[in-house]
């Protein structure tokens, strides 16, 4: 014991501040967010297990969840998570083409809107998209003849999910974005009159076979930022149209399903179970970015 | 061969010297990116610039017909307004700033103290838990905190936190992606260095202390930028965790503001008070990433996963 505390002690007190704080805040709810999600539970009675109805009821019965729900969640994961990793990467490779002083000020123009708060944005987007004749969006297209009557962009169902995708795309450019700058300008510049040399000709091929397999660790390092980035901007259309649920579910996504279920109706063990599947669609998807971005050694 | 001065000039805008990633200077080849780069910021500017403009305009210029992007005759008056406002529960607005700025602070120091400390160990020390615990780590980057803010609340309800200031700190402090960073950082430190002090007899809590962390600090500015986004902009904490006026932060007051200027009520002053709050929330993390981008971007280059 006291030849263990010696070799190993210091370590465990260097990380257990730490490791409570993880345990107590990611583990614990987690474990018991899988927990809830086979019971009964209204924050009133204690939970009483009731198996896998949860999330039979959510397969077979959830008829928001089908309908919209799902649908609105994979349309808006699939532009903003590959669609935001697409075009930060290639933001990345342009700006690292650029010398240090141009590239630093155009990196944090890019960056600053990740920067940005959901809160202080909130302000600036009711403002900009304000759906009567005094809105900036629709005065500008009302002077353009472009629209004929004000439109009530955040309230219409229509264009909602829109605006949704393209305010998260515009602050999508976070840390995973500068993690794949610093990967760009590190690769080894040898590489390069290597390949030149091997008859690559064009930078889209370099691009391709030296680039990215030469920063593999950052891109998928941006992966899963841009996937947790993409489940957690979820409460945007909430934020966006000032309603759970938003206009006709029109922007409705998981997350806002989940405090739909927990925080307004109370019933907090099927919100659990949607809570699991959130989870798990994450899981699913950085799965399949380790995947495609896996070191070979 | 050497080359004749009067052709130095073409060369070098137009030969290899500057052409590919990270060059030196300017090339002709670079034309492209800036054409592509300018309009494309320029668009992504604009609802920042906002924030800027719109904090400043007096109230004839917020309700103008047809409103103006910018600002004709800047004012203060949105910022005295803000500040001589109380809040619906009679809480004064620099209440919450205060709060804010005390969350904000106490999160960031403590954030680097448990990063750092647990980043140590598990890069330069050897348990027998070290490798499970990093992979752990590693899978937690994923995690979503949105998704279990049920299980969240029920945790803090029983730990008796609920309406207390801890509330706003400890669940901020356990952040995967700070730790991976730090960590990351570390390893880059040679062995060598750390076992010719402990030959020295220093203690780890020594090492640790004086030669670590002086040698970590790009990474420390680091996880100081990420907590103070993530400690600064919460708003979430207050409405979920804390019934307490007098304990809610300035987030959450801005977030009361959009939600009356929604409904109507409120709106003509409520617009350039929000504006003004907005900027105030804003304008703190310009700041910290201005002067912390160079320590960023080096950490960020011991960023990749494997």
């Amino acid at each position: 014991m006291q030849r263990w505390l010696n070799r190993e002690g210091s370590a465990y007190a260097f990380i257990a501040t730490y490791a409570v704080l993880f345990f107590t805040f990611i583990v614990v709810p987690v474990a018991a967010a899988i927990g809830l999600s086979f019971t009964f539970f209204d924050a009133i009675q204690p939970p009483h297990f009731i198996g896998l109805r949860n999330y039979i009821t959510l397969l077979t019965q959830d008829d928001t969840f089908m309908r919209y729900v799902l649908p609105n969640t994979i349309q808006f994961a699939v532009i903003v998570g590959p669609g935001g990793y697409a075009l930060a990467f290639f933001l990345a490779w342009v700006l690292a083409q650029l010398p240090r002083l141009p590239r630093t000020f155009f990196a944090l123009i890019l960056y600053s809107p990740a920067m940005t708060s959901a809160v202080a944005m909130a302000v600036v987007w009711k403002t900009l998209f304000s759906g009567d004749q005094t809105g900036y969006l629709n005065s500008f297209l009302l002077g353009l003849g472009l629209i004929q009557e004000p439109i009530q962009w955040l309230q219409s169902p229509q264009y909602l999910m829109t605006i949704m995708i393209i305010v998260t795309l515009w602050s999508s450019m976070g840390i995973g974005f500068l993690a794949m700058l610093a990967g760009i300008l590190e690769t080894n510049p040898d590489l390069y009159e290597a390949a030149s040399i091997d008859g690559v000709s064009n930078r889209l091929q370099e691009i391709f076979y030296i680039t990215i397999p030469s920063m593999k660790p950052q891109m998928l390092f941006g992966a899963v930022m841009a996937i947790v980035g993409t489940f957690q901007a979820g409460a945007i259309g909430v934020t966006l149209s000032g309603s759970n649920p938003t206009p006709q579910y029109a922007g409705q996504l998981i997350v806002n399903h989940i405090e739909d279920y927990g925080f307004l109706r109370y019933e907090m063990g099927y919100a659990a179970a949607v809570s699991v599947v959130l989870l798990l669609m994450v899981l699913f998807f950085t799965r399949l970015a380790s995947r495609l971005f896996a070191s070979e050694d | 061969m050497r080359r004749t001065k009067k052709h130095n000039w073409l060369r070098r805008y137009t030969g290899v010297y500057n052409r590919g990633i990270n060059p030196r200077g300017f090339h002709v080849s670079q034309i492209k990116f800036y054409i592509l780069l300018l309009p494309l910021t320029a668009v992504m500017l604009l609802p920042i610039a906002f924030i800027f403009s719109n904090a400043f305009k007096p109230p004839d210029e917020l309700f103008a017909y047809p409103p103006r992007f910018f600002v004709i005759n800047p004012t203060l008056k949105n910022f005295t307004d803000l500040f001589s406002m109380m809040s619906n529960s009679g809480v004064p607005i620099s209440r919450y700033l205060f709060n804010s700025i005390v969350v904000t602070l106490v999160t960031i120091a403590a954030s680097i103290f448990v990063s750092s400390t647990a980043a140590f160990a598990l890069s330069k020390k050897r348990f027998k838990l070290k490798q499970t615990l990093f992979t752990i780590n590693t899978v937690a980057l994923m995690f979503v905190p949105i998704a279990v803010t049920i299980p969240r609340f029920l945790v803090i309800e029983r730990l008796n936190l609920l309406d207390t200031f801890l509330v706003h700190i400890l669940p901020v402090l356990a952040m995967p992606v700070g730790l991976f960073l730090i960590k990351q950082f570390i390893d880059g430190i040679p062995d060598e260095t750390i076992e010719a002090a402990q030959i020295d007899g220093a203690s780890d809590l020594r090492i640790y202390w004086q030669i670590v962390l002086p040698m970590i600090r790009p990474a420390i500015a680091t996880i100081a930028i990420l907590t103070f986004q993530a400690a600064w902009n919460n708003a979430e904490t207050s409405t979920l965790y804390v019934n307490n006026e007098s304990l809610k932060t300035f987030a959450f007051y801005l977030s009361t503001l959009t939600a009356t200027t929604a409904t109507g009520a409120n709106v003509v002053a409520g617009q350039g008070i929000a504006a003004a709050a907005a900027l105030i929330m804003f304008l703190p993390n310009l700041i910290m990433f201005l002067i912390l981008q160079g320590q960023v971007m080096s950490t960020m280059s011991h960023s990749g996963l494997k």
